[in-house]
């Protein structure tokens, strides 16, 4: 299977997705100009800085050409994942429910925590068992995951809230303390933490590898049916 | 025509760069201030103001958490 790794002037994570997803499976950056997913299984929407983050975090990378081909790759069931900045960028695309905030300590927060997985049943999670703990780097300054109640509530009946901050973990304000969501169809997921600077033994943590070894094996059973 | 659009953060929603503000102005004297709020503003000229509605929903704000309001101002 392939993966097609999003490049926004501005990202700064993709290098590391793409090769977080090399140990996994094929994989290609895609430029923001590009129309063409060139045949990726698939999406990855990494970290960094759209655009600045200019008017609000990932609110005008929505627009960009790339953009629309992942939203009617996403529309067809496409498995998409963003991360950080790409999780912002798939909110704000309308692509996954809610909004990201600014951390309610107004402080940028990076250091390695816990993420529990809520949901094993995904296909970005499928590689995990349920309530399993995962060490993965978290950086960001807009990580306050905001939903109304009812919608949280209908979430998290639909099983969409895939995985949570451990407790007792640095604290950005988040919405039921949750770090990661899939959309209703559950082939869009967003996540914080950064689980593509958790995949070596030498950063200190494998953990994140799981999530993207989901995402291979999804695709792959998908391309084989 | 010229307009102007003020974004400000949904009542309820947390807002702790207001919340920074506030807690700052007792250390330089200022008092009786309270609920202060940060938004944005964005100026532009328009041709044809009836978009800017539209404008507003798709990119200037994001309805789930932030309320706009839209002044058109006179003839720059």
């Amino acid at each position: 299977m392939k993966f097609g790794v999003l490049r926004f002037p501005g990202s700064c994570d993709e290098v590391d997705a793409l090769l977080a997803c090399r140990r996994f499976g094929e994989a290609e950056l895609l430029w923001h100009h590009d129309r063409d997913l060139r045949g990726a299984d698939a999406i990855v929407v990494p970290g960094g800085f759209s655009y600045g983050d200019y008017l609000r975090a990932g609110a005008i990378a929505r627009f960009s050409p790339v953009m629309e081909a992942v939203a009617e790759f996403a529309q067809a069931g496409g498995l998409v994942f963003g991360i950080c900045n790409g999780f912002q960028v798939l909110c704000e695309a309308n692509l996954l429910p809610g909004a990201l905030l600014p951390n309610s300590e107004r402080r940028f927060i990076c250091r390695q925590m816990d993420v529990v997985v809520e949901n094993a049943d995904t296909p970005f999670t499928r590689a995990c068992a349920r309530g399993e703990r995962l060490s993965i780097p978290m950086k960001h300054m807009s990580g306050r995951y905001y939903a109304p109640d009812a919608m949280l509530d209908e979430m998290e009946a639909n099983g969409q809230v895939a995985l949570r901050y451990a407790p007792g973990g640095p604290h950005n304000g988040s919405a039921r303390d949750i770090a990661g969501v899939t959309n209703e169809a559950g082939n869009v997921f967003g996540l914080m933490p950064h689980p593509e600077h958790a995949v070596d033994p030498l950063t200190g943590s494998t953990d994140g590898g799981k999530l993207f070894a989901s995402i291979a094996e999804s695709a792959a059973a998908t391309v084989a049916a | 025509m010229r307009a102007r659009v003020l974004i400000r953060p949904k009542e309820g929603i947390l807002d702790p760069q207001g919340q920074a503000v506030e807690r700052a102005l007792p250390a330089l004297g200022f008092e009786g201030i309270e609920h202060v709020h940060v938004g944005r503003m964005v100026e532009l000229d328009v041709e044809d103001a009836s978009q800017l509605d539209r404008l507003c929903e798709q990119l200037l704000a994001n309805p789930l958490i932030e309320d706009y309001e839209v002044e058109l101002l006179e003839h720059a």
